[in-house]
């Protein structure tokens, strides 16, 4: 890592660093209390971003910090949601209660997965996800009895959060809700990153083979975080489903899968932030761009990409961590 | 990234709603104009549009505004979350478009909770209009045209039928639907199959519907490139339409179906409540009119967004302006209109479009293959409705 300088000498200093919180990390998290207050209309579009941003967060897990590449994250996306639309259906419409319950079904999911995914790298597990996502969403579409198929799950209702707050038409509790737990699971992801474990995850991004030679377990390590990761998709999945109250095929469909993947490397793969930065640019660019052309939109979405990977190849954050050292080597 | 929040924040500054909104009524079109659905979106819009240049743009003293939205897909909670931006922050009066069932159910809410008039110009699936009392709907439903078409095959003489429908649910609703009109008047059903929805080689389905032998094979099948596929292997496996009676819902014949298909779709039966070939002065001058406007024919969406507006504009001329949810609906219960597509009215109970339903034959006029009318069934309501409890 590039970040990673010379004058780190062992890995308790390293990791130490890395824990402490940069006034940068902490603005951050101040400005995502400004929608509340700059643009109260577009907090359920901020309550969309967030979620996006959790799921991209759970992929940056496994492929920014494991080296897994995945095409069939919504998987667990689309896991999570269906399962916290049937509790919510089957007459439980409690939040906290089906959030948990979505996280632990994906969870379940994800470690019955990771047998097979810790067996395989590279291309071999691309086709792997993809086909894994493939089968869940037929699963889905066919076992329309269970999921509504294709004119989606009808009669989820969520109970108001806490037995108080409302998902109102405004969003405030949506946007109130997904941030709360898109900023806990950031903790427990930035926790699990910057320990032993998460190095441990970067020596099997670099080299597989020298992990082992070391000595180090990698198939137990990559099925925990992947695991861990699912999970939380599951969560994202679960949260879209009680904010929105809907669910459709699009949850688990091959579009959310690739526009995660897209995200993250705009943002910055092997980086927490990339997600989150990736996901409200994409999201706001979408939602503006489309605003004023319906039709042709996705036109200068794509210029967008093809810039950030053509002058940014590690994504926007890359891109500034190279715009830092840069400025710091020159300042010295 | 501070230019590029700038630039983010110029953008934003766009997309402001504007103040002088109090002589105007706006409304917010949620449909597809991206993505696999784009060319639904673009017919729609411009049936939308075909209808203001016609009618101008102000009603009973208000400018209309529309709030275009992009769906891209199956995504009700895109729908869901357009419909609310469209209403909380751009100010929206009216919720309109909506292609996709999901879509529709999900912006239903939307229009429950804020009390908002809606209008469904496409989405087709029966139980949409029960979500939202606020909801009308200037399309069809697959329920209305397909146990038409099994009743009417029954008077037609057919007693024996195949039924082949894509696997997912308005399939299923369109099979459900002919094989209740087709036995309930007394015919049998002597064996029926699900092609998966990507499926492009039709020679065995087919095959295993000739072994059955029936007088008649219905096919339900959602448009795109598998009609012209189904007319190659209906020519293949030796079935002529003109024994082996092939009938389905208009999209199989469609015409750009019809143009993959060839002769092969001469004598196909299908029911519908709207082709460009539609024989009336009303549709003649809309077609012409669309022609000369947008290069093309006009299609079912163009005319579900052409009635749609209709019913918006007169709506809004019997509440003087009133843009309110429970007025405009009041207003718009039991409106009775001469279409493009022929008389039409909104049921007064359901919300629901009552129509004409078409049974056409495809043949060769002047050279061209199209769908020539030459049977109908009048004022059909939706029948799922009617058999729900009260």
């Amino acid at each position: 890592m590039a970040v990673m300088s010379s004058a780190v000498t062992n890995p308790h200093q390293f990791l130490q660093a890395q824990n402490r919180w940069h006034w940068i990390e902490v603005a951050f998290w101040l400005a995502t209390l400004l929608p509340f207050v700059l643009t109260p209309s577009y907090l359920s579009l901020a309550s969309q971003i967030a979620i996006t941003a959790l799921f991209a967060l759970s992929l940056d897990l496994i492929l920014g910090y494991a080296g897994i590449v995945s095409l069939g994250h919504a998987a667990f996306f689309g896991f999570g949601a269906y399962t916290a639309g049937l509790i919510s259906k089957w007459g439980w419409g409690e939040p906290l209660s089906g959030l948990l319950i979505a996280a632990f079904s994906a969870a379940v999911l994800g470690y019955l997965m990771s047998f097979i995914i810790a067996r395989f790298r590279h291309l071999t597990l691309i086709m792997m996800t993809l086909g894994l996502g493939l089968l869940l969403f037929e699963v889905a579409n066919k076992a329309s009895w269970l999921t509504g198929g294709a004119d989606g799950l009808q009669g989820v209702h969520m109970w108001p959060l806490l037995g108080m707050f409302r998902f109102d038409l405004y969003g405030y509790t949506a946007y109130t809700y997904a941030l709360i737990v898109l900023f806990l699971l950031f903790l427990l992801s930035r926790r699990l990153t910057n320990s032993p474990f998460g190095l441990a995850l970067r020596g099997i991004r670099e080299n597989l083979t020298r992990m082992r030679a070391i000595g180090a377990t990698s198939r137990s390590h990559i099925r925990t975080v992947y695991t861990i990761s699912a999970a939380i998709a599951g969560v994202a999945g679960g949260l879209l489903t009680q904010t929105t109250e809907t669910v459709s095929l699009g949850v688990v469909d091959f579009q959310r899968s690739a526009d995660v993947l897209v995200i993250l490397v705009l943002g910055g793969a092997g980086r927490l932030y990339g997600g989150l930065i990736g996901a409200i640019i994409f999201m706001v660019a979408r939602d503006q761009f489309s605003g004023i052309n319906p039709q042709y939109w996705y036109f200068p979405i794509g210029v967008l990409l093809i810039a950030v990977v053509m002058f940014l190849p590690n994504g926007i954050l890359g891109g500034l961590a190279r715009l830092v050292a840069s400025w710091r080597s020159r300042s010295q | 990234m501070k230019r590029i929040l700038a630039g983010l924040g110029a953008i934003a500054m766009f997309a402001m709603p504007s103040a002088y909104a109090q002589q105007s009524v706006k409304v917010g079109v949620v449909m597809s104009y991206s993505g696999q659905f784009a060319d639904t979106g673009t017919q729609i819009g411009n049936g939308i549009k075909l209808y203001m240049k016609e009618h101008g743009d102000t009603v009973a003293g208000k400018k209309i505004e529309l709030i275009p939205r992009d769906n891209g897909g199956i995504a009700p909670d895109v729908a869901k979350r357009l419909s609310q931006e469209v209403i909380v922050r751009d100010g929206a009066d009216i919720l309109a478009g909506f292609d996709l069932t999901p879509n529709a159910l999900a912006a239903a809410d939307v229009s429950a909770q804020a009390k908002k008039f809606m209008v469904n110009m496409n989405a087709a699936t029966s139980v949409i209009t029960t979500k939202s009392p606020y909801m009308v709907r200037t399309s069809f439903t697959v329920w209305q045209l397909n146990e038409s078409l099994g009743t009417w095959a029954y008077k037609s003489g057919l007693r024996k039928v195949y039924t082949l429908v894509s696997d997912f649910g308005p399939g299923h609703d369109g099979e459900a639907a002919f094989q209740k009109g087709f036995k309930d008047a007394g015919g049998e059903i002597v064996g029926s199959a699900r092609y998966p929805v990507a499926n492009q080689d039709f020679a065995p389905f087919l095959q295993r519907a000739k072994d059955a032998n029936p007088d008649g094979i219905y096919i339900w099948v959602p448009g795109g490139t598998q009609p012209a596929a189904i007319g190659k292997a209906i020519a293949e496996r030796g079935i002529d339409p003109t024994k082996t009676k092939i009938l389905g819902q208009g999209e199989l014949t469609f015409e750009d179906s019809l143009k993959g298909m060839g002769d092969a779709g001469l004598g196909i039966i299908t029911a519908f409540h709207y082709d460009y070939n539609h024989q009336s002065a009303k549709n003649k001058a809309f077609v012409t009119a669309y022609n000369a406007e947008f290069k093309r024919n006009p299609d079912m969406f163009s005319v579900g967004g052409y009635d749609g507006m209709h019913a918006i504009y007169e709506a809004l001329k019997k509440t003087n302006g009133n843009a309110d949810g429970e007025a405009l609906i009041n207003a718009v219960k039991g409106m009775k209109w001469e279409s493009p597509r022929g008389p039409m009215s909104i049921d007064p109970e359901t919300r629901d479009v009552v129509q004409t339903v078409y049974i056409r034959r495809v043949e060769k006029v002047g050279g061209a293959l199209v769908n020539v009318e030459f049977d109908k069934v009048e004022n059909v309501k939706d029948p799922w409705k009617a058999r729900m409890p009260k």
